[in-house]
């Protein structure tokens, strides 16, 4: 390779890089106000709607607000890691985006091993918290950190195994041949939802608990940590931790999409819905999951430490254990395993 | 220079630089942050090999779990430094002997020790057209097939630590109250309510 191509690759990488956060933070920005108002209007109120038409323009009200406010940082807070800490947070939730295929071909970095980067990537999520929470040199988000930590540890070992039964029926690593290997004739019916719902379930409450989404949102319990590891947190840093968190329920809601709803593909696989972009069908799946987050953050109430721990631990642990062997058991058995 | 060689450099040196500041910095939670960095860069070095699956996998396991446990136990601990230096000069030419007499036997070793060839091969050797294979089939073809017994002792040993971690931690207090959410959600209406008729001025036993 010269090092004009090579200049001339890392410009085109630069450049879709780009033109990706750029559509993702605009997303976010509309996903956040979706989520105050999905939670509004099952309250029965109205939610933010000054702010533009109907409110359209209030997260980047928002946005402003944040970097223009005053960034304070507590007299005993250790200066280089509580900076560091929002940091660390959002840019790895943005990092996850590399490899996710948004639609056939489109992924940055189209690597072997997609999915075990995601989740490696989402493991390094906790360390944003632990840093702040400690940095912050504060009891209450001391605690809420290490709450979160916790929390975030457990739930990724059921996470883990959930992905490894998808692998097995997929029979790759890399992201864009899980969706491939969803394509058949019988459309949304031969997705993985289905055939590993049980599974699907553990992934989607899984995924509340890896994000800190209430009902698994102990770390910054308001009502016991005021806001866990974000207290001391004002102005841009925490933006970013909002951002972070937000940036990262929106790739868990893709890891979703790609892992059990089929990725770009048409739900009805015949002429006129072929015709859509797959990146139309991925966004539509994306949000529709998302839509289950804030529903689920309106309807369910916020379970208790010990609960949270015995869900995954006792409950979803074995559970996917189980699965694990039963999946692989009957791919054995029936002779559907890939490349048997 | 290829970009190979750049990021080889970059991923090194900055191993190299925080596995120092790891023994150097005077704050031990920067030890381990810098500890967690020396991971993340040796990850980098592994993708330069072409061995992506171990460098992710290496990222999950120590970065992070294992180093998340490291960092909460040293948040934690209250350690005093100042108690720490104490006697520093008094034991350093004694440290410094020994230091130098491993230092000596570690260059020894080394320095006599080549690989052998053939072994470096074998692992490979058995896995039939290993060119065309991902890493994460080769390893599983390696770990699960070929030498499925030793992957099972290994889980065998793994777990009988783990069961003599949790008899050496497990303490039965008597008289604490836990809870049991199955009998909880057996309750009903018929074992959790009764209607009693009180007699005027008499009551009941409870």
């Amino acid at each position: 390779m010269t090092p004009l191509e090579l200049i001339g690759t890392v410009l085109l990488i630069a450049l879709k890089s780009f033109v990706l956060l750029a559509a993702l933070l605009v997303f976010i920005a509309y996903a956040l106000l979706a989520d105050r108002k999905i939670w509004a209007a099952v309250q029965l109120r109205r939610g933010p709607n000054v702010v533009g038409p109907y409110g359209l323009f209030q997260s980047f009200a928002d946005l402003l607000k944040f970097v223009l406010k005053e960034p304070v940082i507590p007299a005993g807070a250790n200066k280089a890691i509580y900076l560091l800490a929002p940091l660390v947070f959002a840019m790895l939730a943005l990092s996850s985006w590399a490899v996710m295929p948004i639609a056939d071909g489109w992924a940055i970095a189209d690597i072997n091993v997609g999915v075990t980067y995601i989740f490696a990537i989402s493991s390094l999520g906790v360390y944003g918290v632990i840093m702040g929470g400690w940095a912050s040199n504060s009891k209450y988000a001391f605690l809420g950190a290490l709450r979160s930590a916790a929390q975030m540890i457990s739930y990724e070992v059921s996470l883990g195994f959930v992905i490894i039964c998808v692998l097995m029926c997929a029979g790759s690593l890399n992201l864009t041949r899980i969706v491939t290997a969803q394509d058949t004739s019988l459309g949304l019916f031969g997705w993985y939802w289905l055939w590993l719902f049980p599974m699907f379930v553990v992934f989607f409450i899984s995924a509340l608990a890896e994000t800190n989404r209430p009902p698994f949102d102990l770390p910054e319990a308001e009502s016991e940590l005021v806001a866990g590891y974000m207290v001391e947190y004002s102005s841009t840093p925490y933006l970013l931790f909002m951002l972070g968190e937000y940036v990262a329920i929106m790739s868990m809601c893709a890891l979703g999409t790609v892992l059990f709803l089929g990725g770009w593909l048409s739900p009805i696989p015949f002429a006129p819905f072929t015709w859509v972009p797959g990146v139309i069908w991925f966004v539509l799946k994306a949000s529709f999951l998302f839509f289950g987050f804030a529903m689920v953050k309106s309807i369910v109430p916020r379970y208790r430490y010990d609960q949270l721990m015995r869900l995954g631990w006792k409950v979803f642990l074995p559970l996917s254990l189980v699965s694990v062997v039963v999946v692989a058991f009957v791919l054995k058995i029936t002779g559907l395993a890939p490349g048997a | 220079m290829t970009a190979a060689a750049a990021f080889f450099y970059l991923f090194a040196s900055l191993a190299v630089a925080s596995g120092f500041m790891v023994i150097a910095s005077r704050n031990p939670v920067a030890s381990v942050l810098f500890l967690i960095l020396a991971f993340v860069n040796a990850a980098g070095l592994f993708v330069l090999m072409g061995a992506e699956f171990l460098a992710m996998i290496l990222v999950v396991v120590y970065v992070g779990a294992v180093a998340v446990l490291f960092l909460f136990v040293v948040m934690m601990l209250d350690v005093d430094f100042a108690e720490l230096r104490q006697g520093f000069q008094q034991y350093l030419p004694v440290g410094a002997l020994i230091g130098a007499i491993f230092l000596i036997e570690i260059l020894l070793v080394v320095g006599s020790w080549s690989i052998d060839p053939g072994l470096v091969q074998a692992p490979l050797g058995n896995v039939a057209n290993a060119e065309n294979m991902t890493n994460a089939q080769a390893l599983g073809r390696v770990i699960y097939t070929d030498y499925a017994y030793f992957f099972q002792i290994a889980g065998l040993i793994l777990l009988v630590a783990m069961i003599g971690a949790i008899v050496l931690t497990l303490r039965d207090r008597p008289g604490v109250k836990r809870q049991n959410i199955a009998v909880q959600n057996a309750r009903t209406q018929a074992t959790a309510v009764e209607t009693r008729k009180v007699p005027s001025r008499q009551g009941v036993e409870v």
